[in-house]
């Protein structure tokens, strides 16, 4: 700040010193509001205070509580299918039950939980709080989008229990076998599975709408979009993504889905089936990879967007340091948004595309590399010389770095064509999108929850139970994905229910499969301390101050916390500054709440960024 | 204060500067000052317009194949077109006249845009029958297939536009109501209209010139 500011400053506090409160009424002073506060639904009845619920905030736990249960399900999966490959001796899954386990597993783990909690969850409890709104700008229609998923949700289960079982195509579904005799789930199963993510995007179109809505136009008075908290454009960009990328998704569930039951031949080519001749012709399965992802790269980044917003600010708030370039930080996520729509056929280097498609998809992934590492730079030096607390967020925080790094390095290997063309179907491609897609965000949403709880339940989460369930999770991530690199590149191919006593797989790779096998068990049991530790703490937790992260931005500086419904008492808070302003000079705290008017921080000197 | 001022250009904005500081004080916290039914509407016709052009693109890339027999258009299509096309022009009016507060004009006015939506939408259904009984299924080829699909889609566009039409005349039948209370939801419905109709002449023109 310039030395003209702080003289003007001072010379305001003389005023007040002059037995007259012009001078903090004139530098505090926000025109009156222009804009008419919310009209806010009340609930009348135990059904729409606790079940059908339109505040936002229980909305929000519940879509967090629906996806996690429903992820539990995807880690059993992954247990079942880990027992399998360490020990094929067993005979402990059929193929087509493995089949349908890998394909539960990630479909599961990337729609029904990482982008339903993050939007859903996290979109839900942080965007009206951090942004000083009273609810969502629709309640009524975001409390559909909540039951959209949970329809979407039953849909899934239910295609266990019907006859053929869940489909077992895949998660990329690809047609023709998607939908062929011989694949598992390829009657039932495979139509559940499309209906269910025409509910999911049918659903989170309702939510997403408000999302948008309520970051553009609810936002309290002097709140800038520029003084948002990176959260909030993390989430903001993703829906954005979402709401552009899920179509692509929803036209591919509709084609197949009339490829299927009425027997179009949108993607399904000429082929003989068991000898016979199908009445297909002429569909294109390409096509359909296509429309899949060019939903499925945005996806990635739909996911990872709302967790580099939410690192940014534990990262910020657990090392007492405004977050490193600010600015910077927002193109990034608006950059990677945008070119997130540019580089999706890489997914597709060995579908037989002309190679000089492939020359632009492997060019824009690089590109897209660029703002990627200017985030992870800006983490970095946000940490240089900050006042480094290791609590639960900031270790949550620190390993997503980390693991960040390593499975987009792994990306730079799999985004060229020719390093990609041996190791695309192998292990090295499972290892690094598991790295970067799974462990990554989920450190993010761990870290997410112990620095939230308090803000939703009002006590603190048990910090040792938390410290071991983060080293185990944190060290034992690391024992079964890094030796899948190295599985790739012996070739170890993917996807295959049993590794063959074959002369091309080295016995160490048998042995490795153990290894990671007992590693999954390990980490998935730690799950269970920290679901305890979710559901004890709810009850016996040590009490929560007010603020107990000592944070700048609006969701803790409620008049009541745990927040009530509305959020904010009588009046909206108004803004007077970013959400970083920790450790200014001159200020009598280590941090300034975005809501403190400047009169009651006049010595404070705000730093450039 | 609630000047709009392009999301794009506020992402230059130096927060931490003095005089953006000045600035930002006065911010009334939205972004665009236009009601939040309307950006709600926006936003939806933004991802309604990538639903279809993704089916647009999809349509293109199997054209090309071997297989595909364009399909002919029947002549019920070219009136349900001018159905549509009159639709639009009714609400147009109607909502010039809620404008101009004239409760009598957009009364008649809207039960004529629903008159004619039902019309239209009953005509797609006889178009349906006509192709169906001259032997033009979905199964028979995929350029059929999608003939159905776009008319489905643009179909189910069309009711979901109608629940709004109802809710917004219902209200504005209700006792004591005026003009005033539904003028916003006249606009937002005209707008949702043409845009039903945009989507109509691309579709319907993109399935007469291929």
């Amino acid at each position: 700040m310039s030395d003209e500011y702080e003289h003007k400053l001072e010379a305001k506090s003389d005023y007040t010193a002059d037995a007259s409160n012009v001078g903090a009424s004139d530098i505090d002073a926000v025109p009156e509001a222009e804009v008419a506060d919310q009209e806010l639904y009340h609930s009348h009845s135990w059904w729409t205070t606790y079940v059908f619920s339109q505040d936002a905030k229980y909305i929000g736990v519940q879509y967090a509580l629906t996806a996690i249960g429903t992820g539990l399900l995807g880690l059993v999966l992954s247990w079942l299918m880990r027992i399998q490959l360490a020990f094929p001796g067993l005979g402990w899954l059929e193929p087509a039950a493995y089949y349908q386990f890998v394909t539960m597993h990630g479909m599961i783990m990337v729609i029904y939980l990482l982008t339903a909690l993050f939007l859903g969850g996290f979109g839900n409890l942080l965007i009206p709080l951090m942004c000083g709104s009273r609810d969502m700008a629709f309640p009524y229609v975001n409390m559909l989008s909540y039951w959209a998923f949970v329809v979407a949700v039953l849909v899934l289960l239910a295609s266990f229990f019907v006859p053929g079982g869940p489909t077992g195509a895949g998660w990329t579904l690809y047609p023709p076998q998607a939908i062929t005799a011989g694949t598992p789930g390829s009657n039932w199963g495979i139509i559940l599975m499309l209906v269910s993510l025409i509910l999911f995007v049918a659903g989170f179109t309702m939510g997403g709408l408000n999302y948008i809505i309520t970051v553009l136009q609810l936002r309290a008075r002097g709140m800038t979009l520029m003084r948002m908290p990176l959260t909030i454009w993390g989430i903001f960009t993703a829906t954005v993504l979402a709401l552009l990328a899920f179509p692509a998704l929803l036209v591919g569930c509709l084609m197949m889905t009339l490829d299927s039951m009425l027997g179009t031949s949108f993607f399904m080519p000429a082929m003989v089936s068991l000898g016979e001749k199908l009445s297909y012709d002429g569909g294109s399965p390409i096509l359909f990879q296509h429309l899949f992802w060019f939903f499925g790269h945005p996806e990635v980044y739909i996911v990872a967007l709302p967790a580099f917003g939410i690192v940014s600010d534990l990262l910020s708030v657990h090392a007492r340091k405004n977050i490193f370039g600010y600015r910077m930080m927002v193109w990034a996520i608006v950059g990677i948004g945008a070119l997130s729509f540019f580089v999706w056929a890489h997914h597709m280097y060995v579908s037989g595309m002309n190679p000089w498609f492939g020359f632009f998809f492997a060019t824009t992934t690089l590109i897209i590399a660029v703002p990627t590492a200017i985030k992870v730079y800006n983490w970095i030096i946000t940490l240089w010389r900050g006042n480094i607390q290791l609590s639960l967020p900031m270790l949550f925080s620190l390993a997503f770095i980390v693991t960040f790094l390593n499975g987009g390095l792994t990306g730079l290997f799999l985004g060229n064509v020719t390093v990609d063309v041996p190791l695309s179907d192998t292990y090295f491609v499972v290892a690094h999108f598991h790295m970067v897609m799974g462990i990554a965000p989920i450190l993010v949403v761990f870290g997410a929850i112990y620095h939230w709880y308090p803000l939703i339940t009002g006590r603190m989460l048990n910090e040792t139970l938390g410290k071991i369930h983060f080293w185990i999770t944190f060290v034992g991530s690391y024992a079964i994905y890094f030796p899948m690199h190295y599985q790739g590149f012996v070739g170890v191919p993917r996807r295959y229910f049993e590794i063959y006593d074959s002369p091309y797989i080295d016995t160490s790779t048998l042995l490795l499969n153990q290894f990671i096998t007992i590693a999954a068990l390990i980490v998935g049991a730690a799950q269970l301390l920290f679901l305890y530790n979710i559901i004890v703490s709810a009850r016996l937790g040590k009490k929560s101050k007010k603020n107990p992260w000592k944070a700048c931005s609006l969701e803790w500086q409620t008049p009541q916390m745990p927040p009530e419904h509305g959020n904010w008492g009588k009046e909206t808070p108004k803004v007077y500054r970013w959400a970083y302003d920790f450790s200014v000079p001159g200020a009598k705290e280590d941090y300034i709440p975005q809501n403190v008017p400047p009169s009651e921080v006049t010595g404070a000197k705000v730093e450039k960024t | 204060m609630s000047k709009s001022k392009g999301i794009i250009k506020s992402l230059f904005e130096k927060p931490w500067e003095k005089d953006q500081i000045a600035i930002d004080n006065e911010h009334q916290g939205q972004t665009l000052s236009l009601s939040k039914y309307k950006v709600g509407l926006r936003t939806i016709m933004v991802v309604s317009t990538v639903i279809f052009s993704l089916f647009i693109v999809a349509y293109s890339d199997r054209m090309l194949v071997h297989d595909w027999r364009s399909m002919p258009e029947p002549w019920l299509l070219w009136l349900n077109t001018g159905v549509i096309i009159l639709g639009s022009l009714v609400f147009h009016f109607t909502k010039l006249a809620s404008d101009k507060d004239q409760n009598d004009k957009t009364k008649n006015g809207l039960y004529l845009v629903g008159f004619l939506a039902y019309s239209f939408l009953i005509g797609q259904l006889l178009a349906w029958y006509q192709l169906m009984s001259s032997g033009y299924y979905a199964t028979t080829n995929v350029a059929n297939a999608f003939f159905y699909l776009f008319t489905t889609l643009h179909g189910l566009h069309l009711i979901g536009g109608l629940y709004f039409w109802g809710r917004t005349t219902s209200k504005f039948l209700s006792k004591n109501s005026k003009v005033e209370d539904v003028k916003h939801s006249i606009e937002l419905c005209a707008i949702y209209w043409h845009f039903l109709l945009a989507v109509w002449l691309v579709l319907f023109g993109l399935m007469l010139f291929t």
